[in-house]
């Protein structure tokens, strides 16, 4: 057993401050290992959200040493001996207590997307490489660290009027499903605001899944936003055809 | 002064440790060179007593192809052309990550505090104007094209029967190569081919284009490399075919 030096966030929605602990660990820890540590042996009351400890319920989102990440997948290993480990609630969202946060408002945008609706007299008998697509977004684990580090929603408190990458996630795998019959191009631009998105690719960057959320959804996305609104000679293409 | 991590606001402000103005500093630095570099050379197409520059043997210049230089207008011929590549890298969905961090701080590091001030993102002037992409993709591959032809004249030597390689001849094929994997990695490219289709097995015309858009897929993946790969060699060929014009440096034969 080893000492490391944590600074841990304390507080409530009135305000709050990072706390100094020297906390014990074990070769093989990871950052919610010595969170739990100090649970057990310094500060009881210290609240936090976990569940599953392998990096699949997405429920540890936090922030260490000010990088969005899954405590349970950040090994201590990672940090130079000595150094100073500071663990933070995501930022983005109203704080709970300590370093639970309260991530409901994402719950309140996935309502306002309109749900899988197949065409009518589909085919369903389809093959793997028109599924390829929409499986890489159904790995998502809603850990929400993409909406955390996206700026958007970070610095600009854009919740009214932005998704954010989770749901432009969501929304691709809908819009890419070869039997859905819905078009969401218009609810992205005017109510999900896929414009504000200026790809700066943090939430790339974040995402514990590897998921290529600003190549594979977000872009995409876009493109299908400029073949409706932004394009004008599709847009004549489509009035002289009616395709 | 705020104490509270949670709430401090303000251009720079973050816990993270690790140096995360490195990457939008060398990149703001790598673009401002390109610019300054590319812009005088744009502006200088012939020396001060009106010797060509641009061109050597059969070398030409990237930013001065196409030659077009009609009698009326007075100013270098490069100006009736680099403005095709440059709407297409200013409207490019790798620069837009690489100028929004490096020059404008919006974000400047992810998780990395900003300068507090009004944001539309791309929803209003002139950042609307990247919806514009696909046209200067149209245009950049026309550019490509004429690369291609350029290469072709860049291996002859007096006539197109007399074959020639040098430095040159390869300077300028790894950049033909390399821009034609930045422009065919183009994002707005790899939708047009097929990542606009929600079923890729309905007819076999989709069968197709999923077959392209895989290809395109797999170097949309490096699609910064390429960017940046190809942004260095058009700077090093315009330099190349320069020196050797002015008579610094040599062309050398290699068969």
């Amino acid at each position: 057993m080893s000492k490391i030096h944590m600074r841990v966030y304390r507080g409530n929605s009135e305000g709050g401050q990072l706390k100094d602990y020297d906390v014990e660990v074990a070769e093989g820890m990871v950052v919610l290992d010595a969170i739990h540590n100090l649970q057990a042996t310094q500060a009881s009351d210290l609240a936090c959200r976990w569940n599953c400890k392998a990096g699949k319920c997405g429920s540890c989102s936090a922030e260490v040493n000010g990088k969005p990440r899954l405590m349970c997948m950040t090994r201590l290993n990672e940090f130079a001996e000595g150094e100073t480990i500071t663990v933070t609630p995501m930022k983005t969202f109203p704080i709970m207590k300590d370093l639970a946060t309260d991530v409901s408002w994402n719950y309140e945008v996935n309502k306002r997307i309109p749900p899988f609706t197949p065409r009518e007299g589909a085919d369903w008998h389809w093959q793997q490489k028109d599924a390829d697509r929409a499986q890489e977004f159904r790995k998502c684990i809603e850990c929400f660290l993409c909406q955390d580090t996206c700026h958007v929603l970070r610095e600009h408190d854009k919740k009214t009027s932005f998704a954010g990458p989770r749901f432009f996630a969501r929304i691709a795998s809908l819009e890419m499903h070869p039997i859905d019959g819905l078009d969401r191009t218009e609810l992205l631009k005017d109510q999900h605001g896929i414009g504000l998105c200026n790809i700066t690719r943090c939430c790339t960057e974040v995402c514990p899944e590897s998921i290529r959320i600003t190549d594979n959804a977000i872009i995409p996305l876009k493109e299908r936003v400029v073949d409706k609104y932004y394009d004008p000679l599709r847009m004549l293409w489509s009035a002289v055809t009616g395709k | 002064m705020d104490t509270d991590v949670r709430t401090q606001k303000g251009l720079g402000v973050t816990l993270r440790q690790d140096n995360w103005w490195g990457e939008p500093l060398a990149i703001a630095s790598a673009l401002i060179t390109f610019i300054v570099y590319m812009t005088w050379a744009a502006l200088t197409p012939t020396g001060p007593h009106g010797e060509i520059w641009y061109k050597w043997g059969s070398y030409i210049s990237p930013a001065f192809s196409p030659y077009i230089s009609p009698s009326w207008f007075k100013w270098s011929p490069a100006i009736l052309i680099l403005w095709a590549p440059a709407g297409f890298r200013a409207t490019c969905y790798y620069f837009r990550k690489a100028y929004y961090r490096a020059f404008f701080q919006d974000p400047p590091g992810c998780a990395v505090g900003e300068e507090a001030r009004e944001y539309k993102g791309e929803t209003s002037f002139p950042f609307i104007l990247q919806n514009l992409h696909r046209y200067f993709l149209y245009l950049a591959i026309l550019l490509v094209i004429n690369h291609w032809i350029d290469l072709a004249y860049a291996f002859t030597k007096e006539g197109p029967k007399t074959y020639y390689v040098g430095v040159g001849t390869l300077v300028l094929l790894v950049d033909t190569i390399l821009l034609t994997f930045y422009v065919g990695s183009c994002h707005a490219w790899r939708h047009l081919v097929g990542g606009k289709l929600d079923c890729f097995s309905s007819c076999p015309s989709n069968n197709i284009r999923y077959k392209i858009w895989c290809n395109v897929t797999k170097i949309n993946e490096t699609h910064g490399f390429w960017a940046w790969a190809s942004l260095f060699t058009v700077g090093f060929a315009d330099l190349y075919v320069r020196l050797v014009a002015m008579g610094v440096w040599t062309d050398y034969k290699i068969f």
